[in-house]
């Protein structure tokens, strides 16, 4: 392989671990919601796409990047409020499927209602002018924006780590996933804690689908590809376990740069290879609790 | 509450309902063999057979093994791919190559069942969807078999030959028979398994897993050998649409296609034994009603599905059954 240098490998790297960063805002959403709330949210990927066109709203009316930063996560979660209150809250205790189902049909008319709204053709997305261009990061130079997206994932993972170990409402999210029910005899209530556990889990999705917008272009479909591969991170990584999602979102994004350098055409089935290998070896995932599950 | 489950277990269901729930095989096949003479669009019975077929093999996994799988359009996809392409590469003849669609559902349902089964719970849903999604690219990639982007053309079948004699597929009527007679033979193959030793196995493991365990059966082999059963009428499912279709899109490989059979089974009634046809019908009659007025289908198709789980979570057929039993 001519033309294959250290170098290249290393920039690879790189690139890989800027997609994995939003596999790891995916994933930790996901993860979040169903460490604490057992739902599976099947609208994940539906909500991610519906950051990038609240972006893209957002852009066309005037607003510049920084401010879609903090508004898009804010309308977002603000939807992922009014739904897990109206829609998921009155099936809690009917058994694991249906929420699973509800944000599956959820999924079908949030992009629905995008497609009647922009059409179904898809847009680009511009890259904001101060992250243009590329900075040399010792192995050769590198898109700024995607170094700005891997900085980006950082703060984010920072804050939300100092909010879960360092506030008491953190530690209230910490105890009701381990056990709803004592959180509850200790006087906390738990449907306001799952509702905002929910709502912060959209917004992260609608952040992350608003980092990827200048990646990738947005269309109504780009939410349904990227669900697949946020399951595989999780389950990768474990479910519920914070930790596990990030190193899961990181390696899955690596391993498909990677492919995509040596095999192309092997880079889209490379990652569910690496699902199954994880699945026969370790089938709770990197730091999934055995028993969470049942 | 205890005293009225006593109650029920108690009630004797009515003559009537018992001798239709024996027969139901044949009464079922009375209604399809008479269901195109009333019904004014041959082709899309022919669907709502074919897709009720499928949805059938869905609820054996998710209605009576309660197994939520987000996976099955792979199985359907494979069994509608692997037919076509045995007779469109390899000349294969049609029963052979429906035989061929069916093996490659059961083959498809053992690898992604052996994977998916390890996990539990919830992790199911996710893990079939993204296997299937693998088995999507696998097939979306082998653009000389399958072709790729443009789905396989060409599976052209225009006389069969039953027995000697020489019967006109392309005529509607003909074509509908035909394909009934194969979901006839699997109503009746599903009716045996469920009224098999095998098939409250099945029902067991769904009540009460740790209990089933307990009475001495290998959980996990039931959940495989399920799947692969379900894997067996998905894939005869899509081997009759490649027939039908004369095409198989990359779209019935999608996902989405997986989420119809969920929709259709919770629609009509899961765990029910008529439940997926009813759902299929209604769901594909919708479809030719409001597909007419609006390109927004899938509006309708979120929203059916939020309303059957807020509201309507037993389906068509559940409900009309506990009318029945009450």
């Amino acid at each position: 392989m001519a033309g294959l240098t250290l170098d290249l490998i290393g920039m690879q790297l790189f690139a890989g671990v800027a997609l994995g960063a939003v596999y790891v805002l995916l994933a930790i959403g996901l993860s979040l919601i169903f460490g604490m709330l057992t739902v599976v949210n099947f609208a994940h990927g539906a909500f991610y796409m519906l950051g990038a066109y609240v972006g893209l709203w957002l852009m066309a009316h005037g607003g510049n990047f920084w401010l879609c930063l903090v508004l898009v996560p804010l309308v977002v979660g603000g939807i992922g409020l009014a739904v897990e209150r109206v829609l998921i809250r009155p099936l809690y205790g009917r058994g694991i499927d249906y929420p699973l189902l509800l944000t599956f049909g959820l999924s079908y008319i949030i992009v629905e209602l995008v497609r009647i709204t922009f059409g179904k053709a898809g847009f680009p997305f511009d890259t904001p002018e101060v992250l243009q261009g590329a900075v040399d990061i010792g192995v050769g130079y590198f898109p700024l924006y995607r170094l700005f997206v891997i900085g980006a994932t950082a703060v984010i993972l920072f804050g939300l780590w100092l909010f879960l170990e360092r506030t008491s409402f953190g530690l209230i999210i910490r105890a009701g996933a381990r056990d709803p029910l004592i959180v509850r005899v200790l006087g906390v209530n738990v449907s306001r804690v799952w509702l905002i556990v929910f709502g912060m889990g959209t917004a992260i999705a609608a952040f992350a689908g608003l980092l990827a917008a200048p990646l990738q272009g947005v269309i109504p479909e780009m939410g349904g590809t990227i669900l697949a591969e946020a399951f595989v991170v999780t389950v990768v990584g474990g479910m519920g376990s914070l930790l596990g999602a990030v190193l899961a979102g990181i390696l899955v994004g690596v391993v498909v740069s990677m492919t995509s350098l040596f095999a192309p055409e092997m880079a889209k089935v490379a990652i569910f290879a690496l699902m199954a290998l994880v699945l026969l070896i370790r089938p709770q995932g990197f730091f999934g609790r055995a028993g969470l599950m049942s | 509450m205890a005293t009225d489950l006593a109650f029920e277990a108690n009630r004797q269901p009515s003559p009537m309902l018992e001798w239709a729930t024996r027969h139901r095989v044949a009464l079922a096949s009375l209604f399809l063999l008479v269901f195109p003479l009333v019904m004014p669009f041959k082709a899309l019975a022919v669907m709502i057979l074919i897709y009720g077929l499928y949805a059938l093999g869905f609820n054996l996994l998710f209605g009576y093994l309660g197994l939520l799988s987000f996976g099955h359009s792979a199985l359907f996809g494979a069994g509608a791919y692997l037919c076509g392409i045995a007779i469109v590469h390899f000349g294969w003849p049609w029963y052979l190559a429906i035989g061929l669609g069916l093996v490659a559902g059961m083959v498809v349902a053992l690898v992604i069942g052996a994977l998916a089964i390890r996990t539990r719970g919830i992790y199911f849903a996710m893990v079939t969807m993204a296997l299937s999604q693998c088995v999507y690219y696998l097939f979306y990639q082998a653009v000389d078999l399958t072709g790729g982007e443009n789905g396989l053309r060409g599976v052209n079948l225009k006389f069969v030959n039953i027995f000697g004699f020489q019967v006109d597929f392309l005529d509607p009527l003909s074509r509908y028979y035909i394909i009934c007679s194969f979901v006839i033979a699997a109503l009746w193959v599903l009716s045996r398994i469920l009224a098999s030793p095998f098939g409250a196995v099945i029902e067991a493991v769904r009540e009460n897993e740790a209990r089933a365990r307990a009475s001495g059966y290998d959980v996990m082999l039931v959940r495989l050998l399920t799947f692969v059963l379900s894997g067996a009428f998905c894939g005869l499912a899509g081997a009759l649409l490649a027939l039908h279709l004369s095409t198989v899109p990359i779209e019935t490989m999608h996902y989405e296609t997986s989420g119809l059979a969920v929709m259709m089974c919770l629609l009509g009634g899961m765990g029910t034994f008529f439940g997926p046809f009813i759902g299929a019908a209604v769901f594909l009659l919708l479809e030719n009603l409001v597909s007419v007025w609006t390109s927004h289908w899938q509006l309708f198709v979120g929203l059916a599905f939020m309303v059957c789980v807020l509201f309507f979570p037993r389906g068509i057929w559940g409900t009309v059954m506990e009318r029945m039993k009450a």
